[in-house]
């Protein structure tokens, strides 16, 4: 699914690159929670790991490519922000080093397979953890599914993109199709992948599946042969971040608005070049007849995307709306996790 | 272990662009990808002239176009692609050889082609012009945020770490009589991944303890300063500077 | 022993791992500055879990961890992290730069030293190793004698004020054994050295302490400790076939 250079054009490519860097700037800050001295490393091998797996490339006919994403297992194991960070590193250096995915069209790679994959399956976990019984095996089985389904759900965002900001008219549905079809079938060898590794993980090491931390037991200490409990001063570091964490939401939220408002402006005003360069020749006989229909949107058929202004309008709404829906998704998250940490204590007497 | 300070893709030699600070070269190859994606595709003589620009560095970094080429075969899948677009893209249509090819899939066939090429080559210049360790100095050079070259730094480091476990788990099968043949033994393999994955996380994690013990905290200690003269700055972006007079020509003729 | 002039404090110290499992179960003892202390134990007593409390890489259990008087905790862990050497049993863990120089070189850099004072500290740490010619090879080309001196030299550029050795003789063929040993003993800065290798402990340092089921069972002169066969056999340590304790020479206390 990596897109190369020139795949997507200008308008796109620049508004998905706001997104990226809105995305990335929000999860660095969210990461530094996430994130300790011991967790760090962990970091570092998921990355190793999406690296790997996502050198599996299958040709897809009528995509670019189709691999194995790993978002789902980023986010899992080392929470969403953090495994944003961590395929979003992949794919840099996927494109530094082995020219894996244009360097133009980094954007656009990591709002589709960084932002979407780990947002999607976070949510998807979280949501299905929350509804399963606690336990070893809810992990791993909400673990499957939330793979399964972030992969087809990138392959959707890829098609959005393409119908978007495609440089070639070839039919959207014939992507879709291609796309989502292909991806059902790597959402399946994904989740597969990803099970199996947090299920080995949460056996062995459970301390280190940032999705199964609601799972861990109140301390005990014995001090002089006797049971204590740990003092209960220094989990709660909370309220602080709390507040920070939203300031930096709004924050992002915002800085994305401006950045894709400005990216419509600019594409309005300046027609996308392949473009102009292609109605001067005549090659698309785009019809303008939509701007005066009483329902525009009854009009907007495929291939008149390729207008300026609406492409760029698009741009930005759709850059926004990912940002919206990443920026929730993980504040949702964030809260998510702050809600089970407060309950935790309770219920682990029950278990 | 002496992991990361040299990766299959780099290929050793003295040569100038070697030479040349890290930042300065992946600031040149990022501003010559952006000229070459902005230009139109319709200018095909411009693209020609990009592809003499970077074999001009190829030959001034003296890497034979044999491993070029090895390199771009990552491009398979779009080439394949790209291949199909003429067949699958809509709008007028002309006979080519009696096929009916479509003209706008043509341009985009074309288009991608011709700009995924450059870019990839570019990228392979890159990287086998600069070791990983610099490449990585190059980015925090370069500002980007100390967490991410953090990352980027362990993926490096458990790149080898991995490779080093897979090949030690591999012997530990194959010398009980486990061979790998067909897709019976896939199970087997998948279930490897869980525990490679702990294994290669607790090697890792005690080199990062090692590391933390002595004072590092989430970025490399500078050693050797690597700072870029105004010369190596001016002869980096030679090459996407000539891009751009070829770009602006590419808009203007 | 006066607080003011130990090396390492330790009180009371309490420790689980968030999987749940134990390690410390409130752990004293106290170092004197320029001692050398062995800490002995068998597997799984918690050794490890508490080197790593020693430079704050663990810590959330209870009880307190001071070196030279500052208490280990978030707000001095830089100062921490330089005061305490830790030299990891496996050198391949502790090399991790492509050259020796730089390797030695890491620690300080991280502090803030520069240039030729930077050159010095790196010089300086590997000839008190005596590796002083290896400067630019890649550790992995060393021999693993040779690759654990330069181990001991990267934490030794840092200018420590106690060195903390986790196994310091395993896997050392007999001559690296003693070429350690020697440097060991040249040095004149406080260790704490962590070890199943008793007749190492019993050459190297005078005192040593037991530590059993995450706490300390005995604290003492090494030579008396070993000889005492009931506490070795109830804290499953035992000597080397044909070892006495009492037929060897204890080494001259130096300070």
């Amino acid at each position: 699914m990596h897109v190369p250079d020139g795949f997507i054009n200008a308008p796109i490519s620049v508004a998905t690159g706001a997104v990226a860097v809105a995305a990335v700037a929000v999860s660095l800050r969210g990461a530094r929670r996430e994130l300790d001295e011991r967790t760090a490393p962990l970091a570092g091998l998921v990355a190793a790991f999406i690296f790997a797996v996502q050198m599996l490339n299958f040709p897809v006919a009528a995509g670019t490519s189709g691999h194995l994403l790993g978002g789902a297992l980023a986010a899992i194991l080392v929470g969403p922000y953090t495994g944003v960070l961590c395929v979003s590193v992949v794919l840099l250096m996927q494109g530094i080093l082995f020219a894996d995915g244009g360097l133009t069209a980094l954007g656009v790679n990591i709002t589709d397979m960084a932002v979407v994959t780990t947002v999607v399956a976070y949510a998807v976990f979280r949501g299905l953890v929350r509804i399963l019984p606690r336990g070893r095996r809810s992990i791993t089985v909400s673990s499957f599914v939330a793979a399964l389904l972030s992969v087809p759900a990138a392959a959707l965002a890829f098609t959005l993109l393409y119908w978007i900001g495609g440089t070639t008219d070839v039919s959207i549905g014939k992507v879709a199709t291609a796309m989502v079809g292909v991806h059902i079938l790597i959402g399946i060898g994904e989740a597969a992948i990803t099970a199996l590794t947090v299920g080995a993980v949460v056996a062995v090491r459970p301390d280190l599946v940032y999705g199964a931390r609601g799972l861990q037991q109140k301390l005990k200490l014995r001090v002089n042969g006797e049971l204590v409990d740990v003092p209960d001063a220094q989990p709660v570091t909370a309220p602080a971040a709390a507040r920070s964490h939203r300031k930096v939401w709004v924050a992002g939220l915002v800085t994305s608005l401006l950045l894709a408002g400005f990216v419509s402006f600019y594409a309005s005003a300046n027609p996308d070049g392949l473009e102009k360069v292609a109605s001067d020749k005549g090659i698309d006989a785009r019809t303008e007849e939509h701007a005066t229909a009483d329902s525009p949107l009854a009009d907007y058929g495929v291939k008149d995307v390729d207008d300026a202004r609406l492409s760029g309008g698009l741009a930005g709404v759709l850059g926004v709306g990912v940002t919206v829906v990443a920026g929730t998704g993980v504040f949702w998250a964030v809260r998510r996790r702050r809600g089970t940490e407060d309950v935790s204590p309770a219920r682990t007497s029950s278990v | 272990m002496g992991a990361g300070h040299a990766h299959r893709l780099y290929r050793h030699g003295h040569s100038p662009v070697h030479a040349l600070p890290p930042h300065t070269k992946l600031a040149a190859t990022f501003a010559f990808v952006v000229v070459v994606v902005s230009t139109p595709r319709e200018a095909m003589w411009a693209f020609g002239l990009y592809a003499v620009l970077l074999a001009g560095v190829a030959c001034a970094a003296r890497v034979p176009a044999g491993f070029l080429l090895k390199r771009l075969l990552i491009e398979v899948p779009f080439v394949a692609f790209a291949v199909l677009m003429p067949f699958v893209a809509e709008g007028e249509r002309v006979e080519v050889l009696g096929m009916s090819l479509s003209v706008s899939g043509l341009w985009g066939a074309w288009n991608v082609l011709a700009k995924g090429t450059l870019g990839v080559t570019a990228s392979v210049l890159l990287a086998s012009t600069t070791e990983l360790r610099e490449l990585l100095l190059g980015l925090q050079r370069l500002k980007l945020p100390p967490l991410l070259v953090q990352i980027a730094s362990f993926m490096i480091r458990y790149g080898d770490v991995i490779a080093d476990e897979m090949r030690r788990m591999r012997i530990a099968r194959e010398s009980r009589g486990f061979e790998a043949r067909g897709v019976k033994h896939w199970g087997v393999l998948a279930k490897s991944a869980g525990a490679l994955f702990i294994r290669s996380y607790e090697r890792g994690e005690r080199v990062h303890l090692a590391m933390v013990s002595r004072g590092y905290a989430g970025s490399m200690p500078v050693i050797d300063e690597v700072t870029a003269s105004r010369a190596q700055w001016s002869q980096a972006l030679t090459l996407p500077f000539a891009a751009l007079v070829v770009c602006l020509l590419g808009w203007t003729l | 022993m006066d607080s003011v002039t130990a090396s390492l404090e330790v009180s009371g110290l309490a420790f689980a791992y968030p999987d749940g499992h134990q390690a410390l179960f409130g752990v004293d003892f106290s170092i004197a500055r320029g001692e050398r202390v062995a800490l002995l134990g068998p597997n799984g007593a918690g050794k490890t879990t508490l080197v790593l409390h020693l430079n704050g890489i663990l810590s959330g259990g209870t009880g307190t961890v001071k070196v030279a008087g500052l208490p280990v905790g978030r707000q001095h862990m830089a100062e921490i992290r330089r005061k305490v050497g830790i030299v990891f049993q496996d050198p391949d863990d502790q090399l991790f730069m492509p050259t020796v120089r730089e390797d030695v070189a890491f620690g300080p850099a991280a502090a803030g030293l520069k240039g030729p004072e930077l050159e010095e500290r790196v010089r300086t740490a590997l000839e008190r190793v005596g590796m002083a010619e290896f400067t630019d090879r890649p550790p992995h080309h060393l021999s693993f004698g040779q690759r654990r001196r330069v181990a001991v030299a990267t934490v030794l550029a840092m200018e420590p004020e106690i060195l903390v050795l986790d196994e310091p003789s395993s896997n050392l063929d007999p001559a690296s054994r003693r070429e350690l040993a020697d440097i060991l003993r040249s040095l004149d800065v406080t260790v704490l050295m962590v070890t199943h290798d008793l007749p190492y402990a019993l050459e190297l340092c005078p005192r040593a302490l037991i530590l059993s089921d995450g706490t300390i069972a005995a604290d003492g002169k090494t030579a008396e400790l070993l000889a005492d066969d009931e506490l070795m056999r109830g804290h499953r340590l035992e000597l080397p076939f044909g070892f006495d304790p009492r037929s060897v020479p204890v080494p001259e206390v130096r300070p």
